[in-house]
């Protein structure tokens, strides 16, 4: 168990900042989990962190000790990547013991440590198998395994989920946030999907353009995001913004509901509906927000069983509670703390 | 009238070639008809007339041929020059690959990082691959020469050599067979290290970082991950230095002629100077039939080797 902090980081590939100044600590035994579009440096972030990219500026510290001139073997840290990386040519159990050959450890030990994690990770029966031999979810589960069998300080993963299929992401998602938990190791997650960043992350830092946007646990993320990125970024539909006079006037689009269901002193938002989308569950409605002026789109988000009884291009009686309305600066784009309509 | 017979004369042949572009019962055979006609011509042809040679008692200097069984034969195996020249190919291919190796996987680990200038390194070792053999072997002839050899004026002039030290290079039968190795590998490095360039670069990042983060030094990323990922295409790499160099007749024919006394002969020069520059050409094909057996025997083997080394 360590803590990993990043101070002042900067890498520059040429004339792109790729990581432009980010200041991060992961604390002991946290699920942090680094998201951010593609392009916003979080790769290049984590790379920095398990030594395989020089920092151009900044230091790396893990469990104290600034590591940033050393090299990846001596940091201690163990990482999964997007393509796995296991090596082809050996066998399951030589994967997953090559970290433990690698620091010399005697065979009677490797032996226990190979079957331990392979117990772990229920891939016993593979371990005479060559990874070619394996599906997606097997090889998955061997990288896993391999990080994890020399107890390292750090875990990184870099994108373990996105080869998998839909289905199998989620029993794996729920795996790994319970593995991690067992192990109590701390772990830094890189992924640009939303939704596996919510339900894995202790903490989630937002990148944005080499910079960190926001930090926080994902309800901090999800209702004080600390600007209209983050705001936009997160959450699917994105909040509704709304221009209103030098701010920008937003709100979840679960916060949007028809009159009826909200106490009074509601803020009243009359839809001009577009579109009405069935999604099972729920459903989403597409309109833009009356006497407003200009393009003030915005969608709701009710359960489907809320008949609201108007088709296109019909006015419905919408509200929100105060409490659900954020204000951004219009310039700027960072959240106004005191967020009252 | 005419026109109406004329137009559907046309469209019957546009039909035609469109029935034969569809058919694959007819396309392939025309396709691939052009390879199989030039192999059957420049390689199974003169290939089965020395066989017909090598059993007869064909000289250049007369059209009376006839059947002579395998004479040639036991007369190449009971010549002295034949168990020099087998040993000396044997040993001029095994020592130049060991050295085209090492060198190859020196020059492809350095070429694959990048730097300033790669690209003229990169041409620059291509460079012999490209240069006809014989333009290669008479510079080479110049290097090696008897009164002119750089190498000596070189080595004397640093203090290396000695006053009265002076090594006829292609005169001195261990000499002229370093001499001949060395230009061996300088011929066949090149290509070598492309192919071995080539692996390396087929190896993903990915695989490198794990290894990296894994803990893994300089020579266990080299030994345990590296070499065997390259190993497949290194073997193609190392069977066509085998090939090329146990059929390659060139750099001795120009370094040495076999010479002296036959001290550097090879099999293949060995042939052509019996069959050609001798006259006897049922001898030259009897001894260049020698060289089939080994190089089919190395080519299974190595592409059993291949195979069974290839990981994905």
């Amino acid at each position: 168990m360590a803590t990993v902090e990043a101070r002042q980081l900067v890498k520059a590939f040429e004339e792109v900042r790729a990581v432009d100044g980010i200041d991060l600590v992961a604390r002991e035994g946290e699920f942090l989990v680094l998201l951010g579009p593609s392009g916003c440096g979080k790769t290049t972030l984590m790379r920095m962190i398990a030594g395989l990219e020089q920092p151009t500026e900044g230091d790396i510290v893990i469990d104290g000790r600034a590591v940033t001139d050393l090299p990846p073997r001596v940091r201690n840290v163990a990482m999964v990547f997007q393509s796995y990386a296991l090596y082809p040519h050996l066998t399951v159990e030589r994967n997953i013991s090559f970290p433990l050959r690698a620091v010399g450890m005697p065979k009677e030990e490797i032996r226990k440590k190979v079957d331990w994690a392979a117990d772990m990770f229920g891939i016993r029966r593979f371990l005479n198998r060559k990874p070619r031999q394996l599906s997606g979810g097997e090889r998955q589960r061997v990288a896993l395994a391999r990080a994890v069998v020399r107890e390292p300080a750090v875990f990184l993963l870099d994108e373990p989920l996105s080869n998998l299929d839909a289905k199998l992401r989620n029993s794996a998602r729920d795996e790994l946030k319970s593995f991690q938990r067992n192990l109590g190791t701390t772990t830094i997650y890189v992924t640009h999907d939303q939704a596996e960043a919510m339900g894995l992350g202790d903490r989630i830092a937002v990148l944005n353009h080499g910079r960190v946007a926001q930090i926080g646990t994902p309800q901090d993320i999800y209702l004080r995001p600390s600007d209209t990125f983050v705001a936009t970024f997160i959450g699917s539909p994105p909040m509704n913004l709304i221009e209103d006079g030098d701010t920008w006037f937003g709100f979840r689009p679960e916060a949007l509901v028809p009159v009826a269901q909200v106490p009074e002193g509601a803020v009243r938002m009359p839809l001009r509906v577009k579109r009405v989308e069935y999604l099972g569950a729920e459903q989403l409605i597409y309109g833009t927000v009356e006497g407003r002026g200009g393009d003030a789109a915005a969608i709701a988000r009710i359960p489907a069983n809320l008949d609201i009884g108007v088709g296109a291009g019909e006015v419905c009686d919408f509200a929100l509670n105060r409490d659900d309305v954020q204000r951004f600066d219009r310039k700027s784009g960072r959240r106004l703390v005191e967020a009252t309509s | 009238m005419t026109a109406a017979v004329e137009q559907a004369g046309r469209a019957a042949r546009t039909r035609g070639m469109a029935r034969f572009a569809d058919s694959e019962r007819l396309l392939w055979p025309a396709l691939l008809a052009p390879a199989i006609i030039y192999i059957v011509l420049l390689v199974g042809f003169p290939f089965l007339l020395s066989i017909f040679y090598s059993l007869s008692s064909a000289t250049v200097a007369t059209s009376d041929i006839h059947f002579v069984g395998l004479e040639n034969f036991t007369r190449i195996i009971h010549s002295d020059t034949f168990w020099r020249s087998l040993w000396n190919t044997i040993v001029l291919t095994v020592v130049s690959q060991i050295f085209v190796l090492v060198f190859a996987g020196i020059l492809a680990t350095a070429l694959i990082k990048d730097f300033r200038g790669k690209w003229l390194v990169r041409l620059l070792i291509l460079l012999p691959w490209v240069a006809p053999i014989s333009l290669g072997s008479i510079g080479w002839l110049w290097i090696f020469d008897s009164i002119y050899s750089i190498i000596n004026w070189t080595a004397q002039a640093i203090g290396l050599f000695g006053e009265d030290f002076w090594p006829i290079w292609l005169g001195q039968p261990n000499l002229a067979m370093a001499a001949i190795i060395v230009v061996q590998i300088w011929r066949i490095l090149p290509l070598a290290t492309v192919i071995v360039l080539a692996g390396l670069s087929s190896i993903p990042q990915d695989i490198h970082d794990a290894a990296d983060v894994d803990g893994a030094g300089f020579w266990r990323h080299q030994f345990e991950i590296t070499l065997p990922l390259v190993m497949p295409i290194t073997l193609v790499a190392v069977l066509f230095g085998i090939i090329f160099t146990f059929t390659d007749m060139i750099v001795v024919f120009v370094l040495t002629r076999g010479g002296p006394y036959d001290t550097t002969q090879v099999i293949a020069s060995w042939a052509y100077f019996t069959g050609i520059q001798g006259g006897d050409l049922a001898g030259g094909a009897a001894i260049s039939l020698f060289l089939f057996p080994v190089l089919v025997a190395v080519a299974i083997l190595f592409l059993i080797a291949a195979r069974r080394s290839e990981v994905t």
